[in-house]
């Protein structure tokens, strides 16, 4: 029928709906040989896996409420022991009495930080903000004043140290990391080398040298009588670290401005310092936020090396809390508690990266 | 007067930079006192002369022999090579299966690309001293005593002291052996490169595998003979309450080892990914049409391409990998942070230790800049 | 459209001497490394005159411009501009670049502020005028450019015409005395050409003192006062646009204007 050269369409096609696919899912995970091994494979090893899982986590495991003796006596999970031990994992050895402090400081910065998230509020109060949220959880932290008992760092522990080394790591680090980032990219030659110089060294040693240099370092480099409490030392430590890493990514921020906009703000008269905050910054920033949250993860998850310095923040507190006698050391049940907690943070920030990154390039323009 | 001075560009440039440049030197001059003073305060003497005295405190595993009676500088190589030994068997096992956990996100295949996502995110998103710590008490409380050994293949022994297999002990004269195995080595690979090279060009080669293979046998066999080597197994045997004999892991370095190579291939193979995803679909495109294989398509188009992508991330995941070890201090493995850190409270050379310690990680990443540097050098003149 | 009639100027208060020439180069020279991009140019630019600076690409007259308010910084020889002399003194800088105004070829909007943002920003921090006084001046040059609509609206929103025009409205609203233009039109797609163009054509017809490297000759021959040929960092002839365009009278010119007309 169709054979002749000329045709001309009599009648309207419907428009039809499509066919029902068959399962897609059965046709992925069969599709080829190797495919359907390793379909079997995986799901033998699942099939072995889970029900041990599930036994050692629901069924044996000792709930909140059981005692040292129930969790020796059990192969299973021994739940009561992070129940019993909750406050002291959160909040080390501070003061029973006063520990409504530290959790209203970890509140308080859980609260700045959902606060922080949508870009409608980043705003200059934003800023005020957090500086006086800090301050705030300092005084809270430590007392001494407004008729606060006076708690010395050593007795600060948990999560609330953790937090507030992530914080002072990001909020002081990130100045610290423009200036370099600027200094790197300067014309001065005796600017550019010094700034060139200490972010090498300090991206080039690990974490951990940098820490022994401010905890045993430090003390020695400063004359007799004059004495930085333990945890500041740490906190400075970190600070660097951030600095370093921070600066690369705001370079890649700063070389990927266009040359354009300094010299149009030139031929406005700004000046250098009007400049930078008015035109580069913002615009360079914005361009690397995806990296800055990434290393923000970074940073968070560094603040557990101050174990190696002997300091307590979330997970030497918890390991603090396993040499009880009472109870049968159960390792596995509290280092998976403090993984899950740094798990919630940190996955909750890269997706949060994401979105904000998706989100960036949809605006198109801004 | 002095407006002319600062108004004027150059020389308000140099002096801004005389005054950064001296208040940095006078800052660093200010530490360095105070830490003289503080040292004579405690009787420490400067310099590296404690390098030669017996260190006196025991090692508990190293790759090159170490007693307690060798100085302290032969304590800091020991500890130097664990580092690279370390480092070095992590950055192979993270890169091979960084590139297999690569290969298993981008697949179709629904189990294997969800278990390879979950493994990266749970993997990326814990610290690093949480995952340690975790493979050490798994290792050290979980595992059962010498008499309830897990033996997961004859003759090798997993318990909490460690996991024990057989030596192989060689007596005679060995060195010629030795010197027979680097020439079979050298020979198979010269063929292996040479056939190829010789199928590619002439469309056939000689089997000069083959032929090395036979050659290589016969020189070991050679070398056996001539050697009067004899072998034996040196089997760990149940004594008490542990082996002995046979050669053993500690749980620290099983932990140290799993952990870190989990936590690094995460990353290594999100590298590698991205590597692979950054080439153009295109390529695929014209390599089905052009009748090749998934698999070769890979090996032969879009790797090579990709490789450009990945190596600057990679060699910064390497100088990464490199300056984790240190956390072999947390569980008590001997590496060079660790004997910088006994070194310290033994003697109270804080300065020194420190010092080599940062040299040393500097070492390491100079010569990968210097690599990275050759390399961006070569590509860009592609 | 009456061109070259208005001499005075409607952009306030000059405290400069009025008979001073606008732009004067003695001499001036520039190297890149061991390119040398300007050779002896001598130029003297009077108040209110408008002058088209043209060439083959490579003459330097982008460098040209760029050196009058000092983003490129002369080697050699004067220039002087408002009776200011451009030297190492950091004030004669800032100085200069307030009585100059520039347009650059790719706008160079600042793309994270909105079209009014972008035109209060530099009288808001530089000469510290009040924000709403700022906003005034700002919708003032936006509707002399003809775009007040798109006040708050983002650069990237709009396009390149409209970009560039408010490009001038930003140069314009510090309140300049000379107004640069670095080959405006070039990035521009043709059909948004003549609006960039018509809006300078009224910038010149209220008196502005203009320089401007283009490749728009019918702009020159109707808006220019003198013509200003370059080629290889010299300036070759310099004459007004009708002995320019009838009677070139080097070798270079008549070949340029062989290769363009």
């Amino acid at each position: 029928m169709n054979s002749e050269a000329n045709f001309v369409t009599l009648h309207p096609m419907d428009v039809r709906k499509p066919p029902l696919l068959r399962r897609s899912v059965l046709r992925d995970l069969f599709s080829s040989a190797g495919s359907s091994v390793a379909t079997v494979l995986l799901a033998a090893v699942f099939l072995y896996a889970l029900p041990k899982a599930i036994n050692w986590v629901f069924i044996s495991s000792v709930w909140p409420g059981g005692s040292g003796e129930l969790c020796r006596a059990t192969n299973g999970a021994c739940w009561a022991f992070l129940w019993d031990k909750l406050r002291q994992i959160l909040f080390g050895i501070y003061p029973p009495s006063e520990q409504w402090r530290p959790i209203t400081v970890t509140i308080l910065i859980l609260v700045m930080g959902l606060v922080t998230l949508p870009p409608r509020y980043w705003r200059r109060w934003l800023l005020g903000l957090w500086l006086s949220g800090f301050v705030v959880s300092i005084i809270l932290m430590r007392g001494g004043a407004m008729g606060l008992a006076y708690v010395p760092t050593t007795d600060w522990g948990g999560l609330p140290v953790t937090l507030l080394l992530a914080i002072c790591s990001l909020g002081m680090g990130f100045p610290c990391a423009v200036a370099l980032a600027l200094g790197r990219r300067a014309e001065a030659p005796a600017v550019r080398y010094l700034c060139i110089t200490i972010i090498e060294v300090v991206r080039g040693v690990p974490l951990v040298s940098l820490l022994f240099v401010a905890s045993i370092l430090l003390p020695l480099m400063l004359p007799q009588g004059m004495s930085i409490d333990k945890l500041l030392r740490a906190g400075i430590a970190l600070t660097i670290f951030s600095a370093a890493y921070l600066a690369e990514i705001i370079r890649g921020g700063l070389q990927s401005l266009p040359k354009g906009q300094v010299e149009a703000a030139k031929a406005l008269s700004l000046s250098w310092a009007q400049t930078i905050l008015l035109i580069i910054l913002p615009q360079a920033i914005r361009s690397v936020i995806p990296p800055l949250t990434n290393t923000a993860i970074v940073l968070i998850k560094n603040t557990s090396l101050v174990l190696i310095v002997g300091l307590y923040d979330l997970l030497s507190s918890a390991r603090a809390a396993l040499t009880d006698p009472n109870w049968p050391t159960p390792y596995t049940e509290t280092y998976l508690f403090i993984a899950g907690i740094y798990f919630v943070i940190c996955f909750g920030l890269s997706r949060y990266s994401n979105w904000i990154e998706m989100m960036l390039r949809a605006r198109n323009g801004r | 007067m002095f407006k002319a001075f600062w108004f004027n560009r150059r020389l308000r440039s140099y002096a801004l930079q005389v005054l950064l440049v001296g208040a940095f030197l006078s800052g660093c001059i200010w530490l360095f006192i105070n830490a003289q003073q503080n040292l004579a305060a405690r009787g420490i003497t400067a310099g590296f002369q404690f390098f030669g005295q017996p260190a006196r405190f025991p090692i508990s595993e190293s790759v090159i022999d170490y007693t307690p009676e060798d100085s302290f500088g032969h304590a800091f190589k020991v500890g130097l090579v664990n580092t690279l030994f370390i480092a070095s068997i992590v950055i192979v096992a993270a890169t091979v299966l960084g590139l297999g956990l690569a290969l298993a996100r981008r697949s179709a295949h629904p189990l294997l690309k969800g278990c390879a996502s979950t493994y990266i995110e749970v993997a990326r998103n814990i610290p690093l001293v949480v995952q340690l710590l975790f493979w050490y008490s798994l290792v050290t409380i979980n595992l059962p005593t010498a008499r309830e050994a897990l033996t997961p293949i004859p003759q090798v022994f997993l318990t909490l002291r460690g996991l024990f297999f057989p030596k192989l002990e060689l007596s005679g004269e060995i060195s010629l052996l030795w010197w027979a195995v680097l020439a079979s080595i050298t020979l198979v690979t010269l063929a292996f490169i040479v056939q190829k090279r010789e199928r590619i060009v002439e469309g056939k080669a000689p089997p000069f595998i083959r032929i090395s293979m036979i050659v290589s046998g016969g020189l070991l066999l050679l070398a056996w003979l001539v050697g009067g080597v004899s072998a034996r197994w040196d089997v760990p045997k149940l004594e008490g309450f542990n082996f002995v004999g046979g050669s053993a892991l500690t749980p620290e370095f099983l932990s140290l080892m799993v952990g870190l190579v989990i936590y690094s291939t995460a990353f290594a193979g999100e590298v590698i990914r991205s590597g692979i995803d950054s080439v153009a679909k295109g390529q695929w495109e014209a390599g089905e049409a052009l009748g090749l294989s998934k698999g070769k398509i890979l090996q032969l188009i879009v790797f090579p391409q990709s490789l450009r992508v990945i190596i600057p991330p990679m060699t910064s995941q390497y100088l990464s990998i490199t300056k984790n070890t240190t956390l072999a201090l947390a569980v008590g493995y001997p590496d060079i942070a660790f004997v910088v850190a006994t070194t310290i409270n033994q003697t109270g050379q804080a300065v020194e230790g420190i010092l080599i310690l940062m040299t040393v990680f500097l070492s390491i990443s100079l010569a990968i800049s210097i690599f990275m540097n050759w390399y961006n050098r070569r590509i860009s003149s592609i | 459209m009456t061109y070259r009639t208005h001499q005075n100027t409607n952009f306030g208060d000059r405290r400069m001497d009025v008979s001073t020439q606008a732009i004067q180069m003695k001499g001036m020279e520039k190297w890149y490394g061991s390119y040398h991009a300007l050779r002896g140019i001598n130029l003297e630019v009077s108040r209110g005159e408008r002058v088209v600076v043209c060439g083959p690409s490579g003459s330097g007259k982008s460098t040209l411009i760029r050196c009058i308010n000092a983003l490129e910084r002369h080697e050699g020889g004067n220039l002087t501009v408002n009776g200011v002399e451009l030297n190492n003194d950091i004030r004669s800088v800032e100085e200069i670049r307030r009585e100059t105004g520039m347009v650059f070829q790719h706008f160079n909007l600042f793309p994270h502020l909105t079209v009014l943002e972008n035109c209060t920003l530099a009288p808001i921090w530089v000469k510290r005028i009040r924000r709403a006084e700022a906003e005034d001046i700002a919708m003032h040059y936006l509707k002399r450019v003809k775009i007040p609509e798109h006040a708050n609206k983002y650069p990237g929103q709009l396009s390149g015409g409209q970009q560039q025009r408010v490009a001038i409205a930003r140069a314009l609203c510090m309140n300049p005395s000379i107004m640069l233009f670095d080959e405006p039109t070039s990035a521009l797609d043709p059909e948004m050409v003549k609006e960039v163009l018509d809006t300078m054509a009224s910038l010149a017809g209220d008196g502005m003192t203009m320089v401007c490297v283009t490749h728009e000759m019918g702009f020159a021959r109707h808006v220019a006062d003198r013509v200003v040929f370059m080629d290889e960092g010299q300036i070759v002839e310099i004459n007004t646009p009708d002995q320019f365009f009838s009677r070139p009278q080097h070798d270079r010119t008549r070949a340029f204007l062989e290769k363009i007309l």
